[in-house]
């Protein structure tokens, strides 16, 4: 008798338990809806604008519908110019990078330690600064000549600035109290640095290398705009003197697709040192 | 024993914080600190933690001087002040850097279970309310075993049930190993149901006005009337620590000596 009167209790609990992976079905399914929403604008005009070329509405001249880019890129791929012109402006970026970030992390781990090397320097870091970095091209080929070494210069100078300014400023505003924490438990210089500031300082020093990356991608087109003879850079300008719009728009596309991805590889490289962060956008699934 | 002598604190802008103020506090003891806002109480506990200097005086722990922060001496703060990058279990775990894996494992998972908080190991500390997380720096604090701990005003940003069982939960832990405890706070009651001497201090500049002992079995009950009583001549003491015509009784006895009754 005591059988039937615990029976529906059982199934409650079982319904419960069934209940639960729906939940999170419904989640999972919105989680990868939501970005997808961000394509409809994109590949809709995309779509409209290859559709209209189609129509004979425009002969698509001057705006290249989608397919003759792609084409223009498998082309580009087939006969290995493709890959010649990445790896010309990757390695360009990739060099000045390094070069920027080294450099800006040091001066910036200074500056923001050692209030006398503040004193003396950020002054003239910050003046500097207030230079449109564009504004060293014609002293940069005078001094370091028109190939590489002058375009890797003015990429290093781009990611510089940002990758200073935030390792400066992250180390400013390292939490006092936190400090007292590690002060309490009498760790000694290098450990102070090891165990509080550098976890301290890490999210904003990752944000700052990818404002750092994008200015990089910005510097690598104008380095290359000044007399290059390959990279993505050099393919935009070609396009435009021998009138090829596909080509301007497919070095674009490419520029777009590999700013991404660094950009991403950053993000994923540096996500499991972040996991603690009590963001506003982990909440809301951004 | 944790003496204090004659201790003074200006800060370079000229405000004298702390005066004169001289104690001796006995191993085990627990004392509370309590007084008006500036009084000085917490610029006090910061010159016996070590974080700060103090100007004039000295403090002495078993006859050395502290002058820097001590391995003897915790201090748990009015925020828990966790390392929001590291899980409860590194938390607690980092005051015992230089012990062998297994031995910190075993005493972390040991503090974890003493403040009822072992299936919050792998949290973060966003993740934990505002009493777990205080919890977990009380264990912080006391996992590397100090002679003497302070806490300054380490309850006082709770509600009210988390703060009284944060308060018992400390009698319970303190009773483990009887550190010292040095409490500072502004909640009358906080003082007469943790303390066994509660010192009151008086501002401009901050000195000791006055200290009561609480003779009192423990666990106390917050409602009994002799409880009332300790409470009452706290609070009349507070009044006339603020109350300016009335002398310093502090500066005609010498520490420890003779009550004001």
């Amino acid at each position: 008798m005591a059988m039937s009167v615990e029976l529906p209790a059982l199934e409650q609990i079982a319904e419960q338990v069934t209940a639960a992976p729906r939940g999170t079905a419904v989640t999972r399914l919105s989680r990868h809806a939501w970005p997808m929403l961000g394509l409809v604008l994109p590949v809709g005009l995309a779509l409209g604008w290859e559709l209209a070329v189609w129509l004979g509405l425009s002969s698509g001249r001057l705006v290249p519908p989608p397919s003759r880019v792609i084409v223009t890129i498998l082309e580009l791929a087939r006969s290995g110019e493709l890959t010649r012109h990445v790896v010309a402006t990757l390695s360009r970026v990739g060099l000045g990078f390094a070069l920027g970030v080294v450099a800006g992390t040091l001066l910036g781990a200074v500056s923001g330690y050692w209030s006398l090397a503040r004193r003396l320097l950020d002054p003239t870091v910050q003046a500097l600064r207030a230079i449109p970095s564009i504004a060293w091209v014609p002293l940069f080929i005078l001094w370091l000549g028109i190939f590489e070494t002058s375009k890797v210069a003015l990429i290093a100078v781009g990611v510089f600035f940002p990758v200073y300014l935030g390792v400066m400023g992250a180390i400013l505003s390292v939490d006092r109290k936190i400090v007292e924490v590690g002060r309490i438990f009498r760790l000694s210089g290098p450990a102070m640095i090891r165990r509080i500031l550098l976890p301290a300082v890490l999210p904003a020093y990752v944000v700052s290398l990818r404002v750092g990356l994008g200015l990089g991608w910005m510097f690598v087109v104008a380095a290359e705009f000044m007399g290059a003879s390959e990279g993505l850079g050099y393919l935009l300008i070609d396009g435009q003197q021998l009138g090829k719009p596909a080509q301007i728009v497919a070095a674009i596309v490419i520029f777009a697709i590999l700013g991404k991805t660094t950009d991403w590889l950053i993000e994923i490289a540096t996500a499991p040192l972040l996991r603690w962060q009590d963001a506003f956008g982990h909440e809301r699934g951004a | 024993m944790l003496a204090l002598e004659r201790v003074g604190k200006t800060y370079p802008n000229g405000v004298e914080a702390l005066a004169r103020f001289s104690s001796e506090i006995a191993e085990g003891e627990i004392v509370a600190i309590i007084g008006g806002s500036g009084c000085g109480k917490s610029t006090l506990l910061r010159a016996i933690a070590g974080l700060d200097r103090a100007s004039t005086g000295t403090v002495t722990l078993d006859d050395e001087a502290i002058a820097a922060p001590h391995a003897k001496i915790g201090i748990i703060f009015q925020e828990p002040r966790l390392l929001p990058w590291l899980s409860v279990a590194d938390n607690i775990g980092f005051g015992l850097a230089d012990l062998p894996a297994e031995q910190r494992r075993h005493k972390i998972a040991q503090a974890l279970a003493r403040v009822g908080l072992a299936d919050k190991a792998a949290a973060w500390p966003r993740e934990l309310s505002g009493g777990q997380a205080q919890r977990v720096a009380i264990a912080r604090a006391l996992v590397p075993q100090p002679e003497v701990l302070l806490l300054d005003e380490p309850f006082s940003a709770l509600d009210a049930f988390t703060r009284r069982d944060l308060q018992d939960h400390l009698l319970d832990l303190w009773a483990d190993t009887r550190p010292t405890l040095i409490l500072v706070t502004h909640d009358v009651d906080e003082a007469v149901v943790l303390a066994d001497r509660v010192l009151v201090m008086r501002p401009r500049p901050g000195r000791l006005f006055d200290q009561i002992e609480i003779n009192l079995a423990r666990p106390r009950d917050r409602n009994s009337p002799l409880f009332e009583t300790f409470k009452r001549s706290v609070l009349a003491s507070l009044d006339r620590s603020l109350d300016r015509s009335v002398p310093d009784r502090e500066a005609a006895l010498g520490p420890g000596q003779a009550m004001w009754w």
